[in-house]
């Protein structure tokens, strides 16, 4: 067991946990392990496996497809009805379970808080449920007058042959309202990750232009991968609209379809979860020529950096000056509650293991207490989220991600603009940069410990080696961490706390860790009488 | 309003199912199998499912919930799944190192028609499966059913798999228990004790999904109904099912298998189901009702009795799955309470007879149904035509009580957003104290809140 004073002179080698973690495992199991696990060096360009499938009987963290798709990127679109073609168990799981807040407007519709489902039956599934799906998307309309309709395959639609996309196209002409399908059955991909893609496909190919707007404000944005967990993007929102950026979308968090058809309209997207998001970015450039940054609003430095980005793009005096006064003020609040927690909290030890994004976002966050993270990965990044968008070239497609549809994207002459990418052209000759991911390990420190897919197996080892102060992950990982003695923050959910994006969600997260580290109720474990010799009962009652 | 595009014009659905009030097979599985010691679940299928599953057992119970999956991908769904659930078996005893792994299937790998039967001989033979370990399989389509059925079927396959018959009967019986909480297994052992019954509980997930916090990670908690208490079953004297849907396929199969008689009873939800379970205790282990049991039975009566007033008459809306809400409904009746709407997305035709034997003299204006499209819709629906007094079932439950502002008693499956249920029975005698509690501090509760000032009162 390395000790803990040590880490003041950097982190410890942890080849040996490795070896440890690897000698555990079949041997076929190793060999591909031993490269989703990588002792960072920032300094070096090392390559880390991603995106490959799990290994049958692992207990891993990932989730399948239609939760990627149905539940991130259009679970938290509230102006829908998300019809889910399959069995029931696929609806109800991701029925609210994924604290994706919503702000409606009276009258306005919210369809957020139900759950719809065809409930197949054996007979469906042995003569095909398309008539079934039909009569649903019947009902529903009949029943909601929903604006649109979105239907999400599981897992037995496509084995037994039922099109979702051509009763789509049916339904749409019969219903005149706007209706589109989703392939994303939970076994497409190797995870969430695909599931991402095939939504981003169908909102491009499906909603995104469908109303040219009247422009609204001299700068108008969207922002792509916030997905409002605990009212984050509502952080994000009060920002903007103080500096007088306009924000026309959000993919997906507060969102409405609605704003979506018009998102083609803005001047500049932003992209928070890059990997959840980054296809309809890129899509949008190709066929708008409006181009894109990545952005972080988790951590009150990132997110002043972000939004001098964007003043900085849009290059106006006022938005500088106005975008100034905020963080000015802003920082000044952060700064004092920082200043009070930080003392406390310092040189604690943390790793997260989630998503695509937060492994990385919360980093900051941490770092900005002065704790450190010695160990983190994702649950469904591909290679460019750990190594940077310059590995993307060279990244192999291997067969579990080649049948997702890359939709070939055309420039739209009569919505293009010009005007951008000659802006872009201007900006990048001095030094502004746009699709700029670095990734993660660059960010991280030397000797700690890179890892992809995290399993159970993998999780013990690392408490046992680094004694964290805190562990972030999901759900699932929650109590096993506990039971360990190790307070675990959910970064998925966020504990059903939150927000903690932009200057307040910073203030937030502070408040919460000294919470979760100051807390004396870990060290309370052991009954106190559990060091004293055992006394022989003299005076014991017979049962 | 949180569901505010329902209304109480019911239009007939044959097709959508909108808030369902049952989820699927698999999730059942993977219960029961955690209440088996030294156990780990496997979902063979992609990982959504086993995440899903995983997900929701983990949010009701805040504790730990291991099981591995397939991790089914493209090839898997073209070529079938065999070398998928062959890799995972090796992996799992190599990594995990449970006693047993229990295998359900999902509908992906039913949909391809992977027979686990199959599969898991071919483990064996490959040697695949270490000396004194086991695996066992049971099939779980969720198209078919609902979590209630998956529980049955994983019952059924241990009892298959594991009860032996010897020439030597053993004084005990099979105690099958429906879905019931860690803390109601506990309690049904409490009674066996105080009945001095000896006997074997499967499932048990007392000291599995409810075990103490000691600052070390046990995969493989003390709790469980063991391997040899199991294989023990097959010379019980007779099997009690608690539990129609949950335990029938498990008694019959106990039946045939080993020749051990059996009786379905009701899970012990209040007072009647109580008298009947405590009874077809005494007769089967051939016993006399201790006193204390009779005590226990008259604190319940006597409380009833002294807070009758705010129960009498309330009209109640209930959802869950019928082993659970069938004696629960039968209780609230008993108490002069009128449970005028129930839903289960459980199908079983033995629901509707049930509910006529139990409602159609007390409280005839009631409306029911199970099976497709009895969801939380309809009931909600029903509620806004004619309103309720109490809402009872599990926590999807709190988005009507808000917009309709109905008191609210959390019980059943899922539980996640208060804790208790893993803690404190609503099982016995006593555990229809807490029941009586919980109900009246939800009506009392409301009352207090908006009764006018001139008529709140101190002493209730
Ligand atoms: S695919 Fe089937 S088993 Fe899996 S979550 Fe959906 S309904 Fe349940
Ligand atoms: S950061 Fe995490 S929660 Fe967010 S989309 Fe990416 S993965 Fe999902």
């Amino acid at each position: 067991m390395p000790n803990r004073k040590n880490y003041i002179n950097g982190l410890p080698d942890p080849s040996t946990l490795k070896e440890e973690i690897l000698k555990k495992y079949p041997p076929k199991l190793a060999k591909k392990r031993a490269k989703g696990l990588v002792i960072n060096d920032p300094n070096l360009e090392q390559e880390i496996m991603a995106n490959v499938r799990t290994i049958p009987g692992i207990i891993t963290q990932r989730g399948c497809t239609y939760a990627g798709c149905k539940g991130v990127v259009l679970g938290p679109t509230r102006d829908i009805i998300n019809l889910v073609h399959g069995p029931i168990g696929c609806s109800f799981y991701a029925w609210l379970t994924r604290r994706n807040q919503t702000r409606p407007l009276e009258g306005e519709d919210n369809y957020i808080t139900y759950s719809f489902s065809t409930d197949m039956q054996d007979e469906n599934i042995v003569f095909g449920g398309e008539a079934k799906l039909k009569e649903a998307v019947r009902e529903a309309y009949e029943i909601f007058k929903p604006k649109a309709i979105g239907i999400f395959s599981t897992c037995p639609v496509g084995l037994i042959g039922d099109d979702v996309h051509s009763v789509s196209r049916d339904m749409k002409a019969e219903l005149g309202i706007n209706i589109f399908g989703f392939s994303c059955e939970g076994y497409r991909g190797v995870s969430q990750s695909a599931g991402h893609h095939i939504a981003n496909n169908g909102v491009f190919k499906h909603v995104v232009g469908l109303n040219d707007r009247e422009r609204v404000g001299k700068f108008q944005v969207n922002l792509l991968g916030e997905y409002n967990i605990g009212g984050d993007a509502f952080e994000i929102e009060k920002l903007f609209e103080e500096a007088g950026i306009t924000l026309l979308s959000t993919f997906s968090g507060n969102s409405t379809i609605k704003s979506m058809e018009y998102s083609h309209t803005a001047d500049l997207n932003m992209v928070m979860c890059h990997r959840s998001i980054n296809y309809i970015a890129e899509m949008m450039e190709e066929k708008y020529g409006i181009p894109w940054i990545k952005v972080s609003f988790v951590g009150a430095e990132s997110t002043c950096k972000s939004l001098r980005k964007i003043a900085d793009y849009f290059g106006d005096a006022d938005l500088k000056a106005k975008v100034e006064e905020i963080i000015a003020r802003e920082m000044a609040k952060v700064e004092a509650v920082k200043s009070s927690i930080r003392p406390k909290v310092e040189g604690k030890l943390a790793m997260m293991f989630v998503g695509g994004s937060r492994a990385h976002h919360y980093q900051d966050l941490f770092a900005e207490l002065g704790i450190r993270t010695v160990s983190a990965g994702y649950e469904f990044a591909h290679r460019d989220d750990y190594e940077g968008r310059k590995v993307i070239p060279s990244i192999k497609i291997d067969a579990d991600t080649r049948n997702i549809e890359e939709l070939s994207v055309t420039k739209d002459e009569a919505h293009f603009r010009p005007d951008l990418v000659e802006k872009k052209a201007e900006l990048v000759s001095k030094g502004f940069e746009f699709k700029d991911y670095d990734g993660m390990m660059p960010d991280m420190l030397k000797n700690s410990l890179v890892i992809d897919d995290v399993n159970h197996w993998e999780t013990e080892k690392l408490i046992e080696f680094y004694k964290p102060d805190v562990f972030c992950a999901g759900i699932k990982e929650k109590y096993v961490v506990q039971k360990a003695g190790v307070p675990l923050k959910q970064l998925h959910s966020y504990d059903y706390g939150g927000p903690y994006t932009a200057f307040d969600g910073a203030i937030n997260f502070y408040v919460e860790m000294e919470r979760m580290l100051a807390t004396n109720i870990w060290k309370m474990i052991d009954a106190p009488w559990k060091h004293e010799s055992e006394l022989v009962g003299s005076m014991t009652i017979e049962a | 309003m949180l569901l505010r595009h329902t209304t109480k014009e019911v239009r007939e659905r044959t097709a959508l199912t909108v808030n369902p009030a049952k989820t699927c097979q698999p999730v059942g599985a993977m219960y029961a199998a955690l209440g088996v010691h030294g156990c780990l679940p496997h979902s063979h299928g992609s990982q959504g499912c086993c995440s899903y599953h995983r997900s929701a057992l983990t949010r009701h119970y805040k504790e730990p919930v291991m099981a591995a999956t397939s991790s089914f991908t493209e090839g898997s769904s073209v070529f079938g799944g065999q070398a998928n659930l062959l890799q995972a078996i090796e992996t799992i005893f190599a990594v995990y190192e449970p006693e047993i792994i229990a295998v359900h299937s999902t509908c992906l790998s039913e949909t391809i028609g992977d027979d686990l039967n199959q599969i898991v001989n071919k483990a064996k033979d490959e040697g695949k499966v270490p000396f004194g370990k086991y695996v066992i399989q049971a099939s779980t389509p969720s198209y078919v059913g609902s979590h209630v059925t998956g529980y049955a079927n994983m019952l059924e396959a241990f009892v298959k798999y594991f009860a032996e018959k010897t020439n030597e009967k053993i004084r005990q019986i099979n105690l099958l228990s429906g879905w019931v909480e860690p803390s109601d297994m506990r309690e049904l052992k409490r009674i066996m004790k105080m009945m001095k019954v000896k006997s074997v509980l499967l499932p048990d997930t007392s000291d599995v999904l409810d075990t103490p916090m000691t600052g070390k990670f046990e995969m493989y908690p003390k709790g469980g109904t063991t391997i040899p208490e199991m294989v023990s079953m097959g010379d019980s004297m007779q099997t009690l099912g608690l539990g129609e849907w949950a335990t029938t396929k498990a008694a019959i199969m106990l039946d045939n298998q080993c020749k051990v008689p059996f009786d379905i009873i009701d899970i012990p939800v209040g007072l009647k189901a109580t008298d009947r379970f405590i009874q077809a205790l005494a007769k089967a282990g051939r016993v006399s009702i201790p006193e204390s049991i009779t005590e226990e039975r008259g604190r319940l009566l006597d409380v009833i009795t002294d807070m009758h007033q705010y129960l009498y008459g309330k009209r109640v809306a209930v959802y869950g799955d019928p082993d659970n809400i069938i004696p629960l409904i039968e209780f609230l009746v008993d108490m002069d309470m009128k449970p005028v709407y129930i839903v289960s997305g459980t199908p079983g035709k033995h629901f509707d007879s049930r509910m006529a034997e139990i409602l159609s003299e007390r409280v005839p204006e009631a409306k029911y149904k199970n099976g497709p499209q009895a969801d939380m819709f309809l009931m909600h629906q029903w509620i806004k035509e004619n309103p309720v007094d109490l809402l009872i079932g599990n926590t999807y439950g709190k988005y009507i009580a808000r917009d309709e502002k109905i008191p609210f008693v959390r019980m059943g499956f899922p539980i996640v957003d208060r804790i208790g249920h893993s803690y404190f029975s609503t099982l016995g005698y006593t555990g229809g104290l807490r029941i009586v509690e919980k109900l009246l501090s939800a009506i009392m509760d409301k009352q207090d809140a908006t009764c006018l000032e001139e008529k709140f009162e101190l002493v209730m």
